[in-house]
């Protein structure tokens, strides 16, 4: 027996209180400090200043310009992440359970996460063309990796314990795999989920800055283009907003699975 | 729990069992064994450590398959699979952290297709048999070890099994809770009519709760020698003071003695 000898139950402390509101209000007080010095700083070129950009983005929040682009943006990434998803998943529990497989696999995944990704652009657009399969194409290349390295260490750290219990109550290998073997994965799941969720998103924005007529990431560039700073800088705050609500909700769900299991 | 079979049929029965690791480095673990487990038989295992308990628990259950030789549970070969009617609680902590002490005890039944109100009661009663009654909506994360392998052994209750199985359960726990636990065991064996069998580095342990216990030589383990405890079946942890129970620990340890002098010799 691995475990140290105490008997008497030790309550382990709720994990510590995380941000609380008054802690994301003085976060958030700083950032928007931090952006009026940015735009005063470059005096108005390269960033806008908050309260113009605001009223601005109310504005612009009304037109069709602004939804039309944010739904081609939306429409590639949902695509994108779908696709890192599903065969991140899939790809990290062929993978996982198969040790010769990831020793062979893990390098290379590896290998590939760490070079910068914009070297093979060119190389997509070649494939893919111009129009929306190369935004996807490039969100994939983002956002398949750490799903599948993620689900690969899961699979692979699960205990070899659980397994012989599952033998030990006879169930299946379907029941093997949806009541142990995912379960047991899933905080970390969650965990690859969470940076695939922005690196598809990271993707599919530069996909849009570099070759396409449509997305938040093209009129971003174009906004540059024309010297029209307030929509820029617009455009950036929508996808912060947006990037940090989402990151927020992933993140709570993992820390509520990873808080029962930890 | 009726037991309709003739009882000169052995319960469990091995021949020839032998277990080896390819490694590399290849290890041969266990073997040759023979042992016979009769019906509604408690027989413990005393062995130094790493001399193939472990493993010989897993070839009884059918998790492994010996290299060569035979294990018969009822009268049937296994053959890679576990049967029906097989309880275990293995060495290491198996329960299931993403489920509360009351879905873990349950997960044992999932399969068992049994009316949720036979379950639920079921379960209940393991788990206040095992005195987790207080705990059963904490998750293991807020649980001893020792409390986590008592959810272990809930979950193997709750099935009911003819054989039970059990390496070193104790082992977490301290002196007095151990001999408390003991006597659960105890109460619970005469209740079920199930064969047990106890792998325990507790020599004591071995002689006041087992009619039989079996000595393993230092790997590859091998049995080197059979004490038959003598007890009544209505006995408990007051047998401690009994003026057998030394001369019985006293015989154990000189059989094991040189094996664990083995061991230590090649460790170190
Ligand atoms: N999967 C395995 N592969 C290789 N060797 C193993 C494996 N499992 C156990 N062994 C070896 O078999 C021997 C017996 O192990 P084990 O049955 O766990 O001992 P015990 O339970 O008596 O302490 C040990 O030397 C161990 O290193
Ligand atoms: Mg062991």
């Amino acid at each position: 027996m691995s475990t140290s000898a105490v008997n008497e139950p030790t309550y382990k402390q709720a994990a510590p209180a995380r941000a609380r509101p008054v802690d994301a209000l003085i976060l958030l007080a700083l950032m928007l400090l931090l952006w009026q010095a940015v735009g005063v700083w470059t005096s108005g070129i390269a960033v806008a200043p908050p309260l113009p950009t605001l009223a601005y983005l109310v504005n612009l929040l009304q037109t069709s310009l602004f939804w039309d682009n944010a739904a081609a943006t939306l429409e590639a990434f949902l695509i994108a992440f779908a696709i890192s998803a599903v065969a991140g998943l899939a790809l990290g529990l062929i993978f996982g359970t198969r040790p010769f497989a990831s020793d062979v696999a893990e390098p290379i995944l590896s290998g590939f996460y760490t070079i910068p990704k914009v070297t093979l652009y060119p190389v997509v657009l070649l494939v893919f063309g111009l129009g929306i399969s190369a935004k996807i194409a490039f969100g994939v290349m983002h956002g398949l990796v750490p799903v599948v390295l993620f689900t690969l260490g899961a699979v692979r750290s699960l205990p070899p314990v659980l397994v012989r219990t599952a033998r030990v109550l006879r169930l299946s290998r379907r029941q093997t795999m949806l009541w142990v073997l995912l379960p047991a994965c899933l905080p970390d799941i969650v965990g690859g989920l969470r940076i695939s969720f922005s690196l598809s998103l990271l993707g599919v924005l530069i996909g849009e800055m570099f070759s396409s007529q449509r997305g938040l990431g093209f009129l971003l560039v174009s906004g540059i283009a024309q010297h029209n700073v307030l929509l820029s800088t617009s455009v950036i705050t929508m996808i912060v907003i947006v990037a940090i609500v989402a990151n927020m909700a992933m993140l709570h769900l993992s820390r509520r699975l990873t808080h029962r299991s930890k | 729990m009726t037991v309709s079979m003739s009882v000169t049929e052995p319960h469990v029965e091995l021949k020839g069992v032998v277990r080896r690791f390819d490694g590399p480095p290849a290890v041969h673990a266990v073997g040759p064994i023979d042992l016979t487990l009769a019906r509604g038989e408690f027989v413990s295992v005393v062995g130094p450590s790493g001399c193939g308990k472990s493993t010989l628990l897993d070839m009884l259950c059918g998790v492994a398959r010996p290299t060569s030789g035979s294990v018969r549970f009822e009268g049937s070969d296994l053959n890679g699979e576990v049967p029906p009617g097989i309880g275990v609680v293995f060495q290491e902590d198996s329960s299931m952290p993403w489920l509360s002490v009351r879905q873990n005890v349950e997960f044992g039944l999932r399969t068992s297709g049994l009316p949720s109100a036979e379950i639920k009661e079921r379960v209940e009663h393991a788990v206040s048999f095992m005195g987790l009654a207080q705990f059963i909506d904490h998750f293991p994360a807020q649980l001893s070890g020792g409390m986590r392998q008592r959810v272990c052994i809930a979950r193997t209750l709750v099935l009911r099994p003819r054989l039970i199985l059990l390496d070193e359960p104790f082992g977490a726990l301290d002196q007095q809770t151990r001999l408390l636990m003991g006597d659960e065991l105890l109460r619970l064996w005469r209740e079920t009519g199930a064969t047990i069998l106890l792998i325990t580095h507790a020599l004591d342990e071995a002689a006041m709760l087992s009619d039989r216990v079996g000595v393993m030589s230092a790997r590859p383990g091998r049995f080197i020698d059979f004490v038959e405890t003598g007890w009544p079946r209505d006995r408990d942890s007051r047998v401690v003071s009994d003026p057998n129970f030394g001369a019985l620990t006293a015989r154990l340890w000189s059989s094991l003695r040189e094996e664990s002098l083995k061991t230590m010799g090649r460790a170190s």
